[in-house]
């Protein structure tokens, strides 16, 4: 291991779920002391904590989790980025390690989010007496629901509607059909929220949210924290061979954001940014997408999974119904995506899920996925995209020990 | 008739009712909002577009009423030679069968109600071509 490498030493993922007794701060710590167990390290280690806890972002998650597990003195960084927040938080403790300030540090991120409903605008100010402009658009009342939606389910099942109209071949079947896939993996999932077998047409029956979504193809909010220990090549070198074994290398982590595009800012565009990072990824990897052993990608609607297997170009562009119809991201195909059951059913705890798709790719690298084992994996890609937008990318390898 | 007051300050009432875009002089880029610079490239110079009244759709959703009493509505990305635009499908059911995507689709304006002083506010949606 080369000393500028970057290695994941302990990670951990609480149950995503309701925890009704637990608040924010308990679930930090419970993944936290996880992590740092699975390392073998401590507290006394760590250099750097980078925290995530979005709709608490004013709150300092990170000095809260301190006085529960460890008030050591070292700096604290507490970011907020959509839901990209998991993955920026890593990053963040990456970016750290690589600029030499410490060699050791961990990142956190946690969320409550049980019974939140629908994420994403507000209705504005009630009604006034007189008509009164506010805002860049100059509008005299709330925008949702009179001009378009800026209600996640809405936004998304646009942006898979959007990928229909390009290249055709999309239906409300097909994107029940992926949310199919995904609830039935969740079955070996037992962190997973909801770990139910839906049939496609118990899928459509369900509620509808915002056509073609229903709402078992929505994800699920949950609560959940997870957390990850990340360590520097050099001072990985010192530790057991063990540690070294189990040890998962991070051989890309890029973040990314929407460049100007007409009609990025009518609809956001997640297409280009996750495609930049894709193949920013890539590159840093030096792996191409044909390399992967599994994907974890951010469905948080069944729309939007689709739309990813082309951005993350599992594809040729163009191709992402040709590719899940050939089967290629179930659990026995050729690039298994979500096996986790991906946010529709795992849950999507959102300042958690960027650290615990992470967790999912290295639980199989390491050989102790269980019964949803991919076996023999050794290269894995965990995607997130939080609307705003940022997109992270990492991918990860098994130790070569 | 009343007084009337546009929803949003980039619809145009009159007699041809239209959206007006800030153009920014150096790249062409198009905004709906009230601007600091440009966001493709950083220009600060913006003249006002007139954006065509007819369009196709792109993109659309129908979200089902989370209000009790309130009606499904359509987001649609309209495609109006070129600029996308962000409306309702209106005046046509809504469902699948009668919204599509590709649809040809063009600008309408309706009330949305008075204030106490009697204004009315206009808001505009697009609505099929026959």
């Amino acid at each position: 291991m080369a000393n500028d490498d970057i290695w994941i030493l302990g990670i951990n993922m609480t149950k995503f779920g309701k925890h009704p007794t637990l608040d924010s701060v308990d679930l930090a710590a419970e993944a936290t002391l996880a992590a740092l167990e699975d390392g073998g390290v401590t507290m006394k280690d760590m250099g750097v904590i980078a925290a995530g806890n979005l709709m608490g972002a004013a709150a300092g998650i990170g000095q809260q989790l301190q006085k529960q597990v460890g008030q050591t003195g070292i700096p604290v960084y507490n970011v907020a980025n959509a839901c990209a927040t998991g993955a920026t938080a890593i990053r963040t403790v990456i970016m750290a390690i690589k600029s030499g300030e410490t060699d050791m540090g961990l990142a956190v991120g946690v969320e409550k989010l049980s019974g939140a409903g629908m994420l994403g605008a507000g209705f504005g100010a009630g009604k006034s007496d007189e008509w009164t402009r506010t805002g860049r658009y100059g509008a005299v009342t709330g925008l949702e629901g009179k001009l378009g939606t800026d209600m996640m389910p809405g936004v998304f099942a646009q942006v898979g509607m959007e990928y229909g109209h390009k290249y055709g071949g999309t239906s409300f079947e097909l994107f029940a059909r992926i949310s199919e896939k995904n609830h039935k993996n969740s079955t070996l999932n037992p962190l997973a929220a909801i770990q139910k077998d839906m049939t496609v047409e118990q899928i459509m029956n369900e509620p509808m949210i915002a056509y073609p979504n229903t709402r078992a193809m929505c994800s699920a909010n949950s609560d959940g924290a997870a957390a990850a220990v990340i360590v520097s090549g050099e001072r990985l070198r010192t530790l057991s061979l063990e540690q070294q074994k189990r040890a998962v290398k991070i051989s890309a982590s890029v973040l990314t954001t929407d460049p100007w595009e007409e009609a990025c800012q009518i609809l956001p565009n997640v297409n280009t940014l996750t495609r930049n990072a894709a193949t920013q990824a890539y590159e840093q990897a030096g792996v191409g997408p044909e390399d992967l052993d599994l994907v974890e990608l951010h469905d948080c609607f069944a729309t939007a999974e689709l739309v990813h297997y082309d951005n993350l170009m599992l594809c040729p562009e163009g191709g992402a119904v040709d590719f899940f119809e050939s089967g290629a991201p179930f659990r026995d195909g050729a690039t298994p995506v979500n096996v986790s059951g991906g946010l529709e059913s795992k849950g999507h705890p959102i300042a958690a899920t960027g650290i615990a798709n992470i967790w999912e790719i290295a639980h199989h690298l390491r050989g102790e996925a269980g019964d949803r084992q991919i076996e023999g994996a050794k290269v894995g890609l965990a995607h997130v995209i939080g609307l705003g937008s940022a997109c992270g990318v990492h991918i990860l390898e098994k130790s070569g020990l | 008739m009343p007084d009337q007051i546009p929803m949003v300050e980039y619809l145009v009432l009159g007699d041809e009712p239209h959206l007006e875009a800030n153009e920014c002089t150096a790249c062409g880029a198009r905004f709906f909002d009230r601007r600091n610079a440009c966001a493709s490239c950083s220009g600060r110079e913006f003249t006002k577009v007139p954006i065509p009244t007819e369009g196709e759709v792109r993109a659309f959703t129908i979200v089902s009423p989370f209000i009790p009493g309130t009606d499904p509505y359509v987001p649609a990305v309209v495609d109006c030679g070129g600029t996308s635009v962000r409306a309702n499908i209106v005046n046509t059911p809504p469902d699948p069968e009668h919204v599509t995507l590709g649809m040809k689709v063009k600008l309408t304006t309706f009330s949305i109600g008075a204030d106490t002083t009697g204004t009315e506010a206009i808001n505009y949606g697009f609505e099929p071509i026959d």
